[in-house]
């Protein structure tokens, strides 16, 4: 067995079980938790509880206008990093394959040249991003090793993705083995730590948009 | 030995009580919080303490740190190598959850991921009380709520003879324990103590407006020290006491005099404390007045002079109730200005969450105060009005710290001061302000 018979068979594969295992066991950890229940009467205008969490939803993906100075770059750095990554992993022609090979369904591909140009602009705001991590007062104190890990899980696989497709230093069997292998890695990490936000968004956002909307208050 | 000792205090740290404490509160959403945190640091930007120190210990996500690492400890299979909260993690965070966090949520604000830190800290703060901690002046304001029926001393008796004292004073109607009526007034010992003239003020307008309202000695407290000090079982009495009162008058509703958390406790958290409904309305005096004033029973002279508006956090963006304030003031103060920010994402006054309480919290929430000075000046008001007499004593507090000019008052008493009183009752059987022979009744 090869490296990249490897990467693509048993490791991807062992690699997914655990992602689809491990988001459904932390979901699920969550939500057999107990819930609190509400007694108080909420005020006559609120809205209904799923408009009120829509609304935070939606709200919390852009800053308000009294904190945009302070967190223009860094949100727009966050805007770059995650558009730019679904850009790759959903536009690709061969990632459009892999997906379709495991769901189904298929979508058209974005031009490879577009595809380069998102991969270096994720990496360049990934790059800025532990900059500020490393140098920012705040955020030095309040950064973790799942921080740290898990910018290093997001990062290799678009390095990887991007060295492989141009063929460079190494054979592209190779380069492309060690790119699925760093997939494997972030699919093996994704649930453990803070990479989960992308599914606890949906429930933070949204908790908070029903406790303050049912006191009548635009949060 | 469950723990180490409080330098401060000489007593015992019990870590084991804290993290039991905080094990019984792993709600989804509180853990979904805790888990749901991406260490971005934005709060930092939202927060007045971090704000005005630079200190980024004062970022509120910081602040839930404790929390996390006692969940991560026991939850497999991250317990295997997760480290054990330790009596230093508790000695450290905790002026970091009572001196410098006012629970006004305005960080929830900036989250990118909504997570609302406040009602994280509310629950630390019980963990940090369990295990011996938290500020003695915080929780003496709570141990005198359970023992004497107010935080500051003000037993039924001392209410009864400020009471007289006032109506013989202001020559107002002050109803005390009438057996029946449809309002239930609950009082906060600020005004009672400090700004008097409010209690004045109210009862002027509910008499004006022919409300069938009482005070009760039963439960007259508002303000709910256990609530912010983490007292559960204190903060739980202090709802009973008001209910008994209600109900034992037989109160359709109950209003909360000037006092933001007061309203928090009641009127959001009341009802899960004491754990059924409640069985009356809560209104913020500035909502009841709201009421008046939609029915037609508050009619004002004109408020010339330049005024801005605090809003209260506990009334306004974890209340919900921006916008009656400035219905209330909307068509009366003819020259209002508003500040910048304002509403659901106003500055805090620094002295919400029992900080205020603090007396070592004192030198940073002067420090906060130069951010309203700064948005008050800015608007060329002259004065500042609130609906919260805990935001007006720090706000007051501070003005005398830094000498500062500009003008503070209370909505209610500038309403109050502007009742048209010519004679024609503005609601059923009510005398005009101020009309009658000094009465408690």
């Amino acid at each position: 067995m090869t490296l990249l018979d490897f990467a693509r068979g048993p490791a991807l594969e062992t690699a997914l079980a655990i992602f689809a295992f491990g988001v459904l066991w932390r979901l699920a950890a969550l939500l057999f938790l107990p819930w609190p229940r509400e007694r108080s009467v909420p005020r006559r205008s609120a809205p209904a509880i799923l408009v009120g969490a829509a609304q935070s939803f939606v709200r919390h993906f852009w800053p308000r206008q009294p904190y945009l100075a302070a967190t223009l770059f860094a949100t727009l750095n966050s805007y770059v990093f995650h558009v730019g990554l679904a850009v790759v992993v959903f536009g690709m022609e061969q990632h459009i394959l892999f997906l379709r090979s495991l769901f189904g369904v298929s979508w058209p591909n974005l031009p490879g040249a577009f595809i380069t140009l998102a991969a270096i602009l994720t990496l360049a705001s990934l790059g800025a991003a532990l900059v500020r991590r490393l140098t920012h007062p705040v955020l030095r104190l309040i950064s973790t090793f799942d921080d740290y890990l898990s910018w290093l899980m997001t990062f290799l696989p678009v390095l990887s993705g991007l060295v492989a497709v141009n063929h460079l230093w190494l054979s592209y069997e190779r380069l492309l083995a060690l790119h699925i292998l760093s997939v494997a890695a972030f699919l093996i990490w994704f649930p453990f730590g803070k990479l989960m936000h992308a599914f606890l968004v949906f429930l933070t956002r949204s908790e908070t948009g029903i406790f303050y909307s049912r006191r009548g208050s635009v949060i | 030995m469950n723990g180490t000792t409080n330098a401060a205090t000489g007593g015992t740290i019990d870590v084991k009580a804290a993290v039991r404490t905080f094990l019984a509160h792993t709600e989804e959403h509180l853990v979904s919080y805790l888990e749901g945190c991406v260490h971005c640091g934005a709060c930092a930007e939202a927060c007045h303490f971090h704000q005005v120190s630079g200190d980024p210990r004062h970022t509120p996500a910081y602040k839930l740190f404790p929390l996390a690492k006692a969940i991560r400890a026991q939850k497999f299979p991250l317990s295997l190598i997760a480290p054990r909260l330790t009596a230093e993690d508790l000695r450290e965070w905790e002026e970091l959850l009572f001196d410098t966090c006012t629970l006004c949520g305005r960080c929830t604000t900036i989250c990118p991921m909504g997570i609302d830190i406040a009602s994280i800290v509310g629950i630390a703060r019980q963990a940090f009380v369990k295990a011996g901690l938290g500020p003695a002046d915080l929780l003496a304001a709570a141990d005198n709520s359970r023992d004497l029926g107010s935080p500051l001393g003000v037993t039924a008796e001392k209410l009864r003879e400020r009471i007289e004292w006032l109506a013989d004073e202001y020559e107002v109607d002050i109803h005390l324990d009438k057996p029946q009526a449809d309002v239930l007034l609950t009082v906060s010992s600020i005004e009672m103590m400090k700004y008097p003239t409010s209690l004045v003020a109210i009862a002027r307008i509910l008499n004006y407006a022919g409300t069938d309202w009482t005070l009760s000695s039963k439960g007259y407290e508002a303000t709910n020290f256990g609530y912010l000090a983490g007292k559960t079982d204190v903060a739980r009495l202090m709802i009973a006491r008001i209910v008994a009162a209600a109900e034992a008058v037989g109160a359709k509703t109950v209003i909360i005099p000037e006092c933001g958390h007061a309203y928090g406790a009641l009127r959001w958290s009341g009802a899960n404390l004491i754990g059924r409904p409640l069985p009356f309305a809560v209104l913020h005096i500035s909502e009841y007045l709201a009421e008046l004033k939609r029915k037609g029973k508050l009619r004002l002279k004109p408020f010339d002079e330049p005024v801005t508006y605090h809003d209260p956090c506990q009334i306004s963006r974890r209340g919900g109730a921006s916008g009656e304030a400035r219905f209330l003031l909307e068509d009366f103060a003819k020259d209002f200005r508003e500040m910048t920010p304002s509403g659901d994402v106003n500055w805090c006054c620094g002295g919400g969450g029992g900080v205020q309480a603090i007396g070592r919290a004192a030198a940073l929430r002067h420090k906060v105060f130069k951010i309203k000075m700064d948005q008050v000046e800015k608007t060329g008001a002259k004065m500042m009005l609130s609906s919260c007499s805990n935001c007006r004593l720090t706000l007051d507090e501070s003005r005398l710290h830094w000498k500062w000019e500009g003008g503070l008052g209370s909505l209610v008493e500038v309403i109050a001061d502007h009742l048209i009183e010519d004679g024609a009752p503005a609601g059923r059987d009510a005398p005009a302000a101020g009309s009658t022979a000094p009465r408690a009744s």
